[in-house]
């Protein structure tokens, strides 16, 4: 099976047939009325539904009904359990920052100088790891809380694999050191990463005498073991000016020590001197091995030993190694210091009677340069997607992963950032540095986007504004429309008609600034008074989004215009609004009894070409309308007409008068 | 420079950073200031001690960095913070109230000290009432006046129960941001572009003026006022544009300044150097604008950091005060303007500067201070 099979915790397949439904980050689980008997879901054979989960998804689970056998259950399983770690929202952040550097990086440039860029990252983002797990460490060992105290050391542990893990990813595929430093490298790894012996050194080197020392020769090893000579010396010059009988051993132990050649970082030696030199030294040291110069002293010679590479001499110093991958090095610093990467894997050898842990099948599988291997080791025992992720996307930077190519048609980086981002989006903070993660996934990333964008929760303006601005940096019209449309229909519930309409003005959604604008104009009719007037009157360039928009605004000015008594441009609107048909013809009675104040104006103000048109208009709603309508009419109405009709008549009488009297004069 | 800036992260999204004001006539450079958090299931408020610059701690930690002194769980994203006093924090919520925190320095505790719960909220058409966002909140000791999503202006006393005035549907879009004019008089932003002034003593329930943007109404997002000259007050946008007005006339801004490329969420004024002054924005930068510098004198600064370092032409027009906001002298009418932060990628919510120090917060969930910016 390419993923053994996860059982939820609580979650019984052997009893009960479970059904599950696929959220964006979640998987439903829940327990079915059917028993195991008939079913295919049993532990033995692990369900095909199970298989389908991906590694990293680990069970976290909030049932639902503790109780009776006959209670049934419902599990959330979330597909990223890390994400909702505290202390782990630095890794995400920080580490963040870093993959988008990376996104930016350029690549053009050329060998050299892109192959030290990249190591950089790669050293940058095991130093946030590394930074996350003094974090952890230091909650550790803060907490009195016992639980939360094995909780925070199990991650430093975790954590602390992660970083070997990267490590040992970093010098074999990112840097691909090359024979010679690739082994002063991997001793560097093992230094760094075997700390069990560092208090044993510490408790050794601070004490009064250290040559006198129960634990001193262990020391020595253990700086002979991990290949620092330098140490190893210093501390056996001590024991020598201790010793004046053997000083002469000492001597030639030191010498041979110091003359150990070690490859070089630089282009300094070639390969083949560097061989001759260790054949060389290797001779000198068999030859004091073979006379027994160091026959008095069991520490010495079993140091000279491990010098030589005998595999039993360092066997026998196991303890002090603590684990199979520092006894690879070690033995490979004495028996063949120049190994080549496609060498390492033939070095390996699978000791212990135990199966191995996990992390050592994925150190081993990185040791034979089964990089997929790796990524897919990684991605069954860590509870995260994050470190398979980023490490995948370094490797690909790197050009190491190209042809391969999944079966769905997204390749691998791309679908373990989905993954990932998606773990991030299903957190009800993180979500903004999902963002990112799926702009760089050029196949499926901008549709998984429109999906997730959609579900985050908008409680606040500000949190929509922030959507939004994803949504609109990335023309994604549709999550936009919806978006302003969901804040307009919030604003509208809370009788907000001034911010209603200015969601909708920014999505530039017509219909619905004309629903509002309806509502303006009800309210209107309503009360005799606008609300909002600060909106209303300053509606700009946006006026011209609906019709109906249009139309509120223009009957605002004429408003405004007949309170500063500007009788004939008033009138002038007016007439304008239902002759361009601006204003809906529901409105033509408002509009026209509106019009009843300007015709009893001492003055005449509509002329008589005007008067004709209000006629028109007049006459136009009325004969609209059927007979049957016309009945049902109440008396308001035909009494509105009929004053209408008389206010026009006399306008009418009036302003032959006066237009006559004015031609006539 | 940047290797002064000692960055932070802390698990949750910064909405907001405030310096703790110093006793008048300190000596010393800020080095308490408050944080709130935003979008987080539980947040918080936090207070941080800068130490000594410089000076190594016992566990060989770098002092520099900000070390938390005590927190408190806040119902509610933190919409916006002020230090009413140096103990009291007074903040708003997206839930609609507004709380005075009091920060005690003794043991470092904080704790709720006064709350009105519903100062902001909608009445929707089932007459039932909901909290509504309080945007903004701006403190003179004692008084108290707080913006929100729902249109409505409070002015509260601090240790007083009851608002000492509620304008209820003061403005029909959402106030973004509020800040002090003067003693009795408010300035306020809104979403479709308009700048108000409100006086507190008038019983009218409308703004004694109303600025506006022309075109397009672009919401505005964040206002100050010049410290030294009242009539100067500067507005961020949605447009990320920076403008300066000149409330004594027109209404329209004097200026409109090309500066981040989405929202500007925060504006300040240097409190005690005006010619400096500092946005942020969504777009995950910082800027440092600075009218101080004489460019006649220097002008190879032009060269150095590419988009970081330019200089933008004033579109002003006459006027009879000279300030370095408002001036089109020609030799002077340049300002330097330097984007502090290089690598953005998420959101700047926040900054304040006060003395030498600036703080800031992000989405990116760290704090950064800077304590030798104007040094």
């Amino acid at each position: 099976a390419a993923v053994p099979s996860q059982v939820v915790p609580g979650a019984d397949p052997s009893a009960r047939q479970l059904c599950f439904a696929w959220g964006p980050a979640e998987v439903l689980v829940c327990e079915t009325l059917f028993g195991s008997r008939g079913g295919f879901l049993s532990r033995g054979d692990s369900g095909s539904g199970w298989r389908l989960l991906p590694g990293a998804l680990t069970g976290c689970v909030a049932g639902t009904g503790e109780g009776g056998p006959s209670s049934s259950r419902l599990f959330v399983v979330r597909r990223d359990q890390d994400i909702y770690i505290q202390t782990l929202r630095k890794l995400f952040n920080e580490s963040h920052g870093i993959f988008i550097g990376l996104q930016r990086s350029e690549e053009e440039l050329a060998g050299k100088s892109r192959k030290a860029q990249l190591v950089q990252v790669s050293k940058n983002y095991r130093s946030v790891i590394r930074a996350c797990m003094e974090d952890m460490h230091q909650a550790a060992i803060s907490t009195r809380d016992p639980a939360l105290h094995s909780q925070y050391s199990t991650q430093v542990s975790i954590l602390s694999a992660m970083e070997l893990i990267w490590n040992l990813c970093e010098i074999l595929f990112v840097e691909a050191a090359a024979a010679g430093p690739l082994l002063l490298r991997l001793l560097d790894w093992v230094r760094l990463h075997v700390c069990d012996v560092d208090n044993m050194v510490r408790e050794v080197l601070s004490s009064e005498n250290p040559s006198k020392h129960e634990l001193f020769w262990n020391v020595v090893d253990i700086f002979v073991l991990q290949g620092r000579m330098d140490e190893a010396r210093h501390l056996l010059s001590k024991e020598a000016s201790a010793n004046p009988t053997s000083v002469n051993m000492y001597k030639i132990l030191d010498d041979l020590m110091k003359k150990m050649p070690v490859p070089s970082l630089g282009n300094t030696q070639t390969l083949t001197e560097m061989e001759l030199k260790w054949q060389h030294w290797h001779e000198e040291c068999q030859r004091y091995l073979q006379d027994g110069t160091f026959a008095s002293n069991s520490h010495m010679e079993s140091i000279c030993k491990i010098l030589l590479g005998d595999e039993d001499a360092i066997l026998e110093k196991k303890e002090l190694m603590t684990t199979w991958y520092h006894f690879l090095v070690t033995r490979l610093l004495y028996s063949h210091p120049t190994v080549k990467p496609m060498e390492l894997r033939m070095d390996l050898f699978l000791g212990g009677e135990s199966g191995p842990e996990p992390l050592d099948t994925i150190l081993m599988a990185a040791f034979e340069f089964e990089m997929h291997q790796v990524i897919k080791e990684c991605s069954i025992a860590l509870s995260n997607w994050w470190f398979v992720a980023h490490l995948t996307d370094l490797l690909d930077h790197c050009k190491l992963l190209q042809s391969h190519n999944l079966y769905f048609g997204s390749n691998m980086r791309e679908f373990l950032l989905l993954e990932y981002a998606s773990g991030l989006f299903s957190h009800h903070s993180l979500w903004q540095l999902g963002v990112d993660y799926f702009d760089h996934c050029p196949e499926y990333g901008r549709v998984y986007l429109e999906l997730h964008i959609e579900r985050i929760p908008l409680n606040t303006e500000q949190k929509a504004l922030k959507v939004l601005r994803i949504c609109e940096q990335r023309q994604m019209h549709e999550q936009v429309r919806s978006i302003c449309k969901i804040m307009a229909m919030k604003a509208l519930r809370n009788n907000r008609l001034g911010s209603a309409l200015s969601w909708s003005i920014r999505a530039k959604d017509a219909a619905f600034a004309t629903l509002i604008s309806d509502r303006f104009l009800k309210d209107y009719c309503e009360r005799g008074c606008f609300s909002d007037l600060d909106l209303i009157d300053n509606l700009g360039p946006s006026m011209l989004l609906s019709d109906r928009l249009t139309f509120l605004g223009k009957y605002r000015e004429f408003h405004r215009l007949y309170g500063e008594k500007r009788f004939s441009e008033a009138a002038k609107l007016l007439l304008m609004l239902m002759t361009a048909h601006i204003a809906p013809c529901s409105f033509w009675m408002t509009l026209l009894t509106d019009a009843l104040p300007l015709l009893e104006q001492k003055e005449v103000i509509f002329s008589a070409e005007q008067t004709y048109e209000l006629m028109r208009c007049l006459e136009d709603l009325t004969a609209g309308k059927s007979d049957k309508q016309k009945l049902q009419d109440d008396d308001v109405e035909t009494m509105k007409v009929e004053m209408l009709r008389l206010a026009l008549a006399r306008n009418l009488a009036r302003v032959i008068v006066k237009e006559g009297t004015l031609e006539g004069s | 420079a940047m290797e002064d800036v000692c960055a932070k992260f802390v698990s949750q999204k910064i909405s907001k950073a405030r310096w703790r004001p110093l006793p008048v006539a300190a000596l010393q450079p800020p080095d308490v200031f408050a944080t709130g958090s935003w979008d987080n299931e539980d947040n918080r408020i936090s207070i941080w001690s800068v130490g000594d610059l410089g000076s190594v701690g016992l566990n060989g930690e770098y002092q520099g960095e900000p070390q938390l002194l005590c927190d408190i769980r806040h119902n509610g994203d933190v919409m916006d913070m002020q230090f009413l006093d140096q103990e009291r924090i007074v903040v708003a919520s997206s839930t609609g109230a507004v709380t005075v925190f009091r920060h005690h320095q003794n043991n470092q505790t904080l704790s709720a000290n006064q709350r009105w719960e519903k100062a902001h909220y909608h009445v929707d058409q089932d007459t039932s009432c909901g909290g509504a966002a309080c945007t903004g909140v701006i403190c003179n000791n004692p008084e108290i006046v707080t913006v929100g999503e729902d249109g409505r202006i409070n002015l509260f006393r601090a240790d007083q129960k009851d608002a000492v005035r509620t304008i209820d549907n003061a403005d029909s879009s959402t106030l973004h941001a509020v800040t002090f004019l003067r003693t009795t008089e408010i300035l306020t932003v809104n979403s479709i572009g308009q700048l108000k002034i409100w006086d507190l003593r008038q019983q009218r329930n409308e703004p004694s003026q109303i600025f506006s943007l022309t075109g397009d109404r672009v919401p505005l997002h964040c206002v100050d006022r010049h410290p030294n000259q009242q009539h100067i007050v500067a507005t961020g946008g949605q447009d990320g544009m920076l403008s300066i007005w000149d409330i004594r006339q027109g209404t329209m801004p004097v200026s409109l300044l090309n500066a981040h490329e989405a929202e500007m969420w925060e504006v300040h004024f240097h409190p005690s150097s005006p010619d400096h002054l500092f946005t942020c924005s969504e777009d995950g930068s910082l800027w440092h604008w600075d009218t101080s510098t004489d460019i006649s004198e220097k002008p190879s600064f032009l060269h150095q950091g590419g988009r970081s370092t330019t200089y933008l032409s004033h579109n002003t027009i006459n006027q009879s005060v000279v300030s370095a906001w408002l001036s089109n002298d020609p030799t002077k009418d340049r300002m330097e303007i330097t984007n502090l932060i290089p690598n953005q990628t998420l959101s700047v919510n926040t900054l304040d500067i006060l003395g030498p120090c600036l703080v800031y917060g992000t989405d990116a969930e760290a704090i950064y201070v800077n304590r030798q910016l104007l040094a």
